[in-house]
């Protein structure tokens, strides 16, 4: 079996997958990638299905290698990368051969990158899922001398990129009413929506904090609220006021009241918007919601039409020795890509 | 809730009706399966019902879900069937539980009644939430509304049996709380690689054994031990 070989990695690197559904009423949260959108980026660059597990880097990368060629995609927040010492395109897909350091340092906007691998990473499904659950004790970070399984490769395409929007540099979220929305004065919901946020870099992947408003937005009878359900994307506002978005690993249950939620296709953005980006929010109707979900879903569903050969020039084509360009110079050993 | 959930509430505030409420409807619900549902999950006084194609069929699961809430008086719902009695070795106060005296004093008593209290009643696994394989459990009497401490403590240790507003929580994971710290025991709620993931299912009762430090550090030390030495029995 092919194998990935971790040399270093950041405190956030983890095997992240779509998550597991099924198992709310057990207390276990879907979790999952916190860039959703990555993984079906991944999934598209590679011509494979998105329920394959990829690399998640908060942060920060990891170096490593790979036992035998594999494919790679790298989607999400763009990272400085390298294969050996030549600079890798990023949202694009590559070959890795056996022997070739794969370096991948910090965000160059963003927070969150991906790493993905023709086949999938196979470590053991558990519980349906093969995604790594901090809070739920479910796998680990990635460690020095790790060695996970790639499982086998159904497709072939390399040097294949994938235009995408700017979600890294913060913005506009878009909201929708939640269940407790109508117990916030209209007065605070106005000084919520005119209010200019920015993620504290604590963060991680069970909430983001927002900080950066004077005032809070608790209610006095925040705390008497009882457990109910919640669901990655809700907005609690917790004791002390500070608005949270809740991500893939949140609890399942919780009694701070919720201002709002983000719309699901806006989450992507929530969780690549740097600590010194700005937030800001619109709220929209249930209805709205609808539509502007639609919208992304659509958009996501039209990705592989927007695939297209990496435009090269011999100075910037990582894996130009692939191409035999003086026949005989090269075993095809020397370099991956 | 959010675009792909509808909340179904039997009350705003935690009593035992709406609780067996919440249960017996979304068992009736698992009976049903519709194909629009993907997944239920009761919590204390409600049942979130998440939706396969989120947003397209919230308007119709809607009016079914009110359709089927006036079918019948869910508060009379009797508790779920194969219920379990579970008796499990608990150290109750210090070094391991360093909450009990705080919590003693909270409900005005001494420790010793506390204690005694503590293993006499038997408590419902109320639901499972919050973290994997976790119950909320009560209804403690009355005496034990004590509120959350007013800052959080860092971290309990998994095991760890915490108590507040007349419920304790077993904790399945280590984690930080409000509630305090009453007693310690090598249970394990939450087990991923075995075939029973899950031992604990809402209805359940659960009766805490008074043992000492040394038994539940033996239990705590057994690389088997995932039941800590608990033994459970069937009620109903």
């Amino acid at each position: 079996m092919r194998h990935l070989v971790v040399h270093r990695a950041g405190p956030g690197a983890t095997v992240q997958d779509l998550g597991r559904t099924g198992h709310l009423a057990q207390g276990l949260s879907r979790g999952g990638a916190l860039d959703r959108l990555a993984i079906h980026e991944g999934a598209v660059l590679l011509g494979q299905s998105p329920q394959l597990a990829a690399v998640e880097m908060i942060g920060a990368g990891i170096q490593c290698e790979v036992t035998e060629p594999v494919r790679i995609a790298l989607t999400g927040a763009p990272m400085e990368v390298h294969a050996g010492d030549r600079t890798l395109a990023w949202q694009a897909s590559h070959l890795l051969l056996p022997g070739v350091r794969l370096t991948i340092g910090r965000p160059l906007a963003g927070r969150v990158g991906y790493l993905h691998f023709g086949g999938g990473i196979e470590v053991p499904l558990v519980l349906g899922g093969r995604a790594t659950h901090l809070t739920a004790g479910l796998g680990a970070a990635l460690a020095p001398g790790d060695v996970l399984p790639i499982g086998t490769d159904t497709g072939g395409r390399i040097g294949l990129g994938l235009a995408v929007a700017d979600r890294f540099s913060g913005g506009i979220l878009r909201l929708m009413p939640s269940i407790q929305t109508a117990l916030f004065p209209a007065e605070l919901r106005a000084r919520f929506k005119a209010g200019t946020f920015r993620p504290d870099p604590r963060s991680n992947r069970m909430a983001l904090r927002l900080m950066g408003e004077r005032e809070g937005f608790g209610l006095s009878e925040g705390l008497s609220i009882v457990s109910e359900g919640i669901a990655p994307g809700d907005v609690q506002i917790t004791g002390d006021g500070v608005p949270v978005i809740l991500l893939a690993e949140c609890q399942t249950t919780g009694g701070y009241p919720r201002i709002a939620s983000v719309l699901p296709a806006d989450l992507p953005k929530a969780v690549q918007t740097p600590a010194k980006a700005k937030l800001t929010f619109s709220f929209l109707s249930w209805k709205e919601a609808c539509t502007a979900q639609e919208a992304a879903d659509k958009a996501q569903a039209a990705l592989p039409r927007r695939i297209k050969p990496l435009i090269r020039s011999p100075e910037t084509i990582a894996d130009l020795l692939r191409y035999r360009l003086v026949d005989g110079a090269v075993t095809g050993q020397e370099d991956e890509i | 809730m959010g675009l792909d959930a509808l909340l179904v509430s039997f009350a705003n505030r935690f009593t035992e009706a709406p609780n067996r409420a919440a249960l017996a409807f979304r068992a009736e619900l698992e009976c049903l399966n519709w194909a629009e549902v993907a997944e239920t999950a009761p919590t204390l006084v409600s049942v979130v019902v998440r939706l396969v194609a989120g947003a397209q069929s919230s308007a119709d699961v809607s009016d079914r879900l009110r359709a089927l809430l006036q079918s019948r008086d869910w508060y009379d719902a009797p508790l779920p069937d194969g219920r379990r009695h579970w008796r499990i070795p608990t150290v109750f106060g210090g070094s391991l539980a360093p909450g009990l005296d705080s919590a003693a004093q909270a409900a005005g008593v001494d420790t010793a009644t506390a204690i005694t209290e503590w293993s006499q009643v038997r408590v419902r696994v109320l639901t499972i939430g919050f973290a994997p394989g976790q119950p909320y459990l009560g209804v403690l009497p009355p005496r034990w509304d004590i509120p959350r401490q007013t800052s959080l403590t860092p971290r309990v240790p998994q095991g760890a049996l915490v108590q507040a507003v007349r419920q304790f929580v077993l904790f399945s994971r280590p984690s930080p709380t409000g509630w305090r710290h009453v007693g310690q025991t090598a249970f394990r709620s939450f087990r991923p690689g075995a075939t029973v993931a899950f031992p604990l299912r809402p209805g359940d009762e659960i009766s805490f054994v008074p043992t000492d430090r040394d038994h539940i550090e033996r239990l705590l030390a057994d690389p088997d031990g995932s039941d800590g030495g608990a033994e459970a029995e069937q009620v109903g």
